[in-house]
């Protein structure tokens, strides 16, 4: 099984009145299957309210399925007693960097979770020392994190979930409030992780550049995964992502209207360098 | 309805440990019926840039005149500048709180204290410029879209009507559907109004998609002050500044390199597509 499996995983939001009667059923995930090996880098793509952030929630056990089950390595989400060694496994990392730090150090944001983990106080150090290092903030470990930039904030957001060390690292829309600076750093040290300490990263985003170098893709619409494939796959599909409110990248696009324009192109392509090397010559 | 900078400085917490200059030295002018961009890092000064024109923040030193008024002086009708420079804040739909979208847009003019006819009529005429679905419009804010509530915080603003609208990152969190309507509605509202609109982005695509010129602050100056073609063409520059030009300008940038007879201050993907196509013979 692979590291998170997602087995007719369904969850409806119910709104209730006063007196507990059912407002209001809204389905948020119908019916999900998706399995992620370890050591994959995965990103999830849909509109707003395609269910993407309440299936991160999912992986942690924020949220337990409706219906369906999920495991995270192995361990079923829905049962209580795994809550806090889910939690361990796979760490969450948010949009906003304003609200996942809370400490008025640095170094001492990083180390609350593993404090809180009863992990002993000699290695808490020598984990803070290892997640700065890998999300290369270590020389700001003394700094005050409201004086960082935006990038730099959500990598100690990014550091402090890995000082806990977890499989996994879910990140929702971490750089939707960034500069492009900030964006670039978050997706390098989101990779670095991936392939010098093969964690395994889910991404869910909005912005297409940032899913070209995935292992795999999923789109989500209306709680359903409508497409799965490697980017080149599914940003071949430039027609039937702007259906499902998404786009592709800026180059995958021009290459998309060259090629309608009548220049002998191929579908999918992904980066500057392979547009230039298929232009006819 | 212009607004000139002249020579504006701001610093936070003057005088105390935690003293930041925010702006410095600033002299700025903008001119009836632009679509003006703003870009910077954060931390740059946008946000203390964009309060200053509508009077939230005052300068530490130099003046900001509004249609040629000295907007220090103790009689500067400093509440009507308040109404004739709106400003959309990040995330504006946190700022939504009356039971219904209609409320919620009435807010605004109720307060300047007008008939409840001519409120009436702002609003719909407001939220008829955002191309807010009518069937909406008695429904809680709460139960909306994150794109139609973004469009109901912005109509808020509107039913004001401002001479000069100021969006500071409008579509921050939206997907690129709700990006591309959220900003063409604007670029719509702009041509067919005539109003003066200001916004800060941290898309790159956008600027140079939508508007005239560009404001590039970095370190609480002004670092360029040019065309979207004229900015991007500095885009090594831009690189140290935390910023970069739009994703095409780099590829033609590469194209050159690699001996395409293309020009290198192309910004968007209409411009490429047909400066490309051009080089096989295709119009």
């Amino acid at each position: 099984m692979g590291i998170i499996k997602a087995k007719d995983v369904s969850y409806q939001y119910i709104r209730r009145d006063e007196e507990d009667n059912i407002e209001d059923v809204n389905v948020a995930l119908d019916k999900i299957n998706i399995e992620v090996e370890k050591g994959q880098f995965i990103c999830i793509l849909g509109h707003n309210g395609s269910g993407k952030s309440t299936f991160a929630k999912h992986i942690n056990a924020l949220l337990t399925p409706s219906e369906g089950t999920l495991w995270v390595d192995g361990l079923d989400t829905s049962e209580e007693d795994k809550v806090m060694s889910i939690r361990q496994k796979a760490g969450m990392v948010f949009q906003n960097p304003d609200n996942q730090i809370i400490a008025s150090i640095v170094e001492e944001d990083v180390g609350f979770g593993p404090e809180n983990m009863g992990v002993p106080t000699d290695e808490i150090w020598e984990r803070v020392i290892r997640s700065l290092k890998a999300v290369d903030m270590w020389e700001y470990r003394d700094h005050s994190p409201n004086k960082l930039s935006g990038g730099q904030k959500q990598r100690v957001a990014i550091a402090g979930v890995m000082a806990m060390e977890p499989e996994c690292i879910v990140a929702d829309e971490p750089t939707a409030m960034l500069d492009p600076l900030g964006r670039q750093e978050v997706i390098e040290a989101l990779h670095q992780l991936n392939r010098e300490k093969h964690v395994t990263v889910i991404l869910i985003t909005h912005y297409m550049e940032e899913v070209v170098d995935a292992d795999k893709v999923y789109v989500m619409h209306n709680g359903k995964v409508s497409l799965q494939g490697t980017p080149r796959e599914i940003f071949s599909q430039v027609e039937r992502l702007k259906e499902l409110s998404l786009d592709v990248p800026q180059v995958t696009l021009l290459a998309h209207e060259l090629k309608q324009a009548g220049l002998d192109i191929q579908d999918g392509i992904l980066t500057r360098q392979e547009l230039i090397d298929s232009l006819p010559r | 309805m212009s607004i000139i900078l002249d020579k504006v400085s701001h610093v936070y917490s003057p005088g105390n440990a935690y003293e930041t200059t925010a702006l410095s030295n600033v002299s700025l002018k903008i001119e009836d019926n632009e679509f003006l961009g703003i870009i910077g890092h954060t931390g740059s000064g946008k946000s203390t840039l964009i309060q200053h024109m509508n009077g939230l923040l005052k300068p530490s030193s130099g003046t900001i005149y509004y249609n040629g008024k000295d907007t220090s002086k103790k009689d500067f009708p400093r509440k009507e500048l308040r109404s004739k420079v709106g400003m959309v804040f990040q995330y504006p739909e946190h700022q939504l709180f009356e039971p219904t979208v209609f409320e919620d847009v009435c807010f605004g003019p109720k307060n300047l204290g007008l008939s409840k006819e001519e409120v009436d009529d702002r609003v719909y005429e407001a939220l008829k410029l955002v191309e807010f679905p009518e069937e909406l419009i008695s429904a809680s804010p709460f139960d909306l879209s994150g794109g139609q509530k973004r469009r109901a915080a912005i109509a808020g603003v509107l039913a004001m009507k401002p001479d000069i609208l100021i969006l500071d990152e409008p579509t921050a969190g939206l997907d690129p559907k709700g990006r591309d309507e959220i900003l063409g509605m604007i670029d719509k509202m702009h041509k067919k109004t005539k109003n003066t609109v200001v916004l800060v982005s941290h898309s790159m695509e956008d600027i140079a998609r939508f508007v005239d010129r560009i404001i590039v602050m970095n370190h609480g100056k002004i670092e360029y002050d040019d065309t979207p073609k004229g900015v991007f063409n500095n885009y090594k520059e831009l690189e140290q500044m935390g910023l970069r030009a739009p994703e095409i300008t780099y590829l033609m940038n590469d194209m050159l390199r690699y001996g395409f007879d293309v020009s290198s201050d192309v910004t968007t993907i209409e411009e490429a597509k047909k400066e490309i196509l051009k080089l096989y013979g295709i119009n």
